[in-house]
């Protein structure tokens, strides 16, 4: 699990070092930024001061008269962050920006790079620093939410201490408040008190909605991991005669072409959860940013982040020019579980995020699922495929299999085997489909044992009668305590199979 | 009950009506997950109780069928670090394959993979050995998540032990007959209730099989379209059997 591991860079009060820095204003005054009327966030001078997050914008300048007050623009927010996401990923590539303020980036780089997790931690808020004058705390855990977490408190947990970590928080850590009023209601009031809820149980009692926080209450990754790519023809592109200088035009270029990407995505059946924007200018500048998102984008959030990334881009000095191209790639879609949760009902979800939980442990190919096909054998006649593959038969069931054995071994082998008669000759099959002599002992697995039955020989493929170097034949065998299912190809026997 | 489900139990000749006991919920218990008729004898809730670990020894065939009633009701199971499992004889014994899910090889560190499956999988069988420590933790993972831990081989702390004393087949008559009935001798004890020994002779499948080609497609309805009245009730009569032996 050490490749989950992720390292969140976080700007306290975003919001508000934004609008602070976009006006000019200085840290010695008490500021918040509304929305509406209401409180969204504030500085430290004016926390001090009594100022509250969703208090009345008319209470908190009661509170505190010299209250200086900024409108919320999530622009803004994206333009100024954007020099702070460079100086990360100056120091740690790979970075993917969850929201303006917050930054996700594999923990493994950097960790590497700089020896131990500490040190990452302390070089990248020098870094920012130095580079932007913000200030920034680093957090590090097994999921991106426990990284959040752990980024607010400036800590470092440690591999496999994740759900440990979360477990005395108290549930309003989660982003959805009337989850929240429901469970302080219920008198659960810290993360582990709500994590150890069954999970079918808070699916059935709170609504499906609620598994995913329940996920990220017990360290789990907000999503089921899942390796596979987003085939690249899901990308679309697009190339300006008139080079994209301003930010109006931006704004109608990132319209239009993220609904693009979105009937791409919803011809699939597929949602967007990591958006990767690239971009080149007229002096061939390569420019390219990932976005992350909790939820499935829509089409809105599709265009509010390439917007916002394009306003990042244009405002920058160092751009020479005007952007020529615009491509807009999902890097990760909802793929395996939203369609698989479609093919199961809902009663098999639990079931279908453990498996493609495992899968993300594993390797798509760590769970397989089974299909029985057509065959005589017993290998023959069941497929294991990828879970999540289709699962169709490959041989035409309505073929009859003349030579198939009503029972199966419960246990399948392929070791060689020694099957001899009486005067220890090796007992062998003929062309008419007999064995040559009574056999009376076999040896396999390194045990010898008396033959006390058999039966058989069953053709193994319909050519039998043809000369061919592949005809086979099969044997049930009996010993004293114990069945077996033997095979005969290239004039040699192998055990199939052992009916235990 | 699914109508596939009820084909391929009645194709063993397992009456479901009467013999496959059903989900119950009780308040002393909780949730109990339905296993094949023959095996309710063997276990002292009757079925297998959610957050229980069973363990079993001496007998794949008799891990499978510990499967099969459950699965057949709309359970997931999985079965993890066995990779020669049989799953056409898991077929055969009622298991329906489409939702069993084989982790052949959970790798170096099959604690995570085991536990991430207990928090979605109604039963999850485990035959890779495990330090006992690790074994403890994962029965009380599955305690807590209301999974069934089926533990193949040995393990510390089971609350049921099957143990398949012998396994025998009908006698094959030289070149002749064929390998139908299988007789799976077992003995059970475990912690508390579980702790009364028992011994019971189990005994699977008698007839000509037809399993479901593609996942979820029944292979016929519940009566065979070419067989009359007389052949439902000779299938009636052959179902498995028990019988109590005296401990």
């Amino acid at each position: 699990m050490k490749d989950a591991r992720l390292l969140a860079v976080w700007c306290p009060d975003w919001p508000v070092v934004a609008a602070c820095t976009a006006s000019g204003t200085g840290q010695h005054v008490p500021v918040a930024v509304v929305d509406g009327n209401e409180i969204v966030a504030t500085s430290a001078v004016a926390r001090a001061e009594g100022v509250r997050r969703a208090m009345r914008k008319r209470m908190a300048e009661s509170t505190c008269p010299e209250l200086v007050v900024f409108e919320h623009d999530p622009q803004r927010d994206a333009r100024f962050f954007e020099p702070v996401a460079e100086a990360v990923e100056e120091l740690a590539p790979g970075i993917e920006v969850v929201e303006p303020g917050l930054v996700a980036v594999p923990a493994r780089g950097p960790v590497n790079y700089f020896s131990s997790a500490e040190r990452a931690a302390e070089r990248i808020v020098d870094h920012i620093a130095a580079r932007t004058n913000v200030e920034a705390q680093v957090g590090l855990a097994d999921s991106l939410f426990a990284a959040t977490k752990a980024a607010h408190r400036n800590m470092i947990v440690p591999p496999d201490r994740t759900a440990e970590f979360l477990r005395p928080l108290g549930v309003h850590e989660l982003d959805a408040p009337e989850l929240v009023d429901l469970l302080r209601r219920l008198g659960l009031k810290t993360l582990g008190a709500f994590a150890d809820v069954p999970e079918n149980a808070v699916a059935s009692r709170f609504g499906g909605p609620a598994t995913r926080q329940h996920r990220l209450a017990r360290g789990l990754a907000e999503r089921p991991l899942d390796k596979r790519r987003p085939a690249p023809e899901l990308a679309v592109t697009e190339t300006f005669d008139d080079p994209v200088e301003r930010i109006d035009a931006a704004a109608f270029a990132a319209k239009i072409l993220s609904e693009r990407l979105h009937e791409n995505l919803a011809a699939r059946s597929l949602a967007c959860t990591r958006l990767g924007i690239h971009a080149r200018t007229e002096h061939d500048e390569e420019l390219h940013r990932v976005w992350r998102a909790a939820e499935p984008l829509t089409p809105r959030g599709i265009a509010d982040r390439v917007r916002w990334q394009l306003d990042g881009w244009l405002t920058r000095e160092r751009l020479t020019s005007g952007i020529r191209t615009l491509t807009l790639e999902p890097v990760e879609v909802v793929n395996g579980t939203a369609l698989q949760l479609g093919l199961w009902g809902h009663d098999d979800e639990r079931a279908v995020r453990a498996l493609l939980h495992v899968q993300g442990l594993l390797g798509p190919d760590g769970v397989l699922t089974p299909v029985l096909d057509g065959g005589r054998g017993p290998k023959e006649r069941v497929r294991l495929v990828p879970w999540g593959d289709e699962r169709t038969p490959a041989h035409n069931p309505d073929h009859p299999w003349p030579g198939r054995l009503p029972r199966a071994p419960a246990t399948l082998a392929d070791d060689p085997a020694d099957l001899t008669d009486a005067d220890g000759n090796e007992v062998g099959v003929t062309g008419r489909l007999e064995l040559t002599a009574q056999p009376k002992k076999l040896a396999v697995r390194g045990r010898t044992q008396e033959v006390t039955a058999w039966a058989g020989p069953w053709p193994v493929d319909e050519r039998w009668w043809a000369p061919d170097p592949h005809r086979a034949a099969r044997i049930q065998v009996q010993t004293n305590d114990q069945a077996f299912l033997l095979i005969r190809r290239d004039q040699r026997w192998f055990l199939e199979g052992v009916y235990d | 009950m699914s109508r596939s489900a009820t084909a391929s139990l009645a194709a063993l000749g397992v009456n479901p009506a009467s013999e496959l006991t059903s989900t119950t919920t009780d308040h002393t218990t909780g949730r109990v997950l339905p296993v094949r008729g023959e095996l309710a004898g063997l276990l002292p809730w009757g079925g297998l109780r959610a957050g229980s670990t069973v363990s079993v020894g001496g007998s794949t065939s008799l891990l499978l069928a510990l499967l099969a009633g459950a699965t057949a009701d709309g359970c997931w199971a999985a079965v993890v670090g066995l990779p020669q499992v049989g799953v056409l004889a898991a077929a055969e014994l009622g298991v329906s394959v489409q939702r069993l899910a084989l982790v052949p090889r959970p790798g170096s560190d099959p604690g995570p993979v085991i536990a991430a499956l207990l928090d979605g999988i109604d039963l999850v069988a485990v035959a890779c050995p495990l330090p006992p420590s690790l074994a403890r933790r994962l029965t009380a993972r599955a305690r807590q998540r209301r999974a069934v831990l089926i533990a193949f081989g040995s393990w510390p702390s089971a609350d049921v032990e099957l143990t398949a004393e012998s396994v025998r087949w009908n006698s094959l008559d030289d070149g002749a007959e064929t390998l139908r009935r299988q007789q799976i001798s077992v003995r059970s004890g475990g912690r508390g209730s579980a702790g009364r020994p028992r011994h019971v002779l189990l005994t699977f499948g008698e007839e000509e099989i037809e399993l479901p080609l593609v996942a979820g497609e029944p292979a016929r309805s519940d009566e065979p379209a070419d067989a009359g009245p007389d052949q439902v009730d000779e299938l009636a009569a052959r179902r498995a059997t028990t019988q109590e032996q005296p401990a």
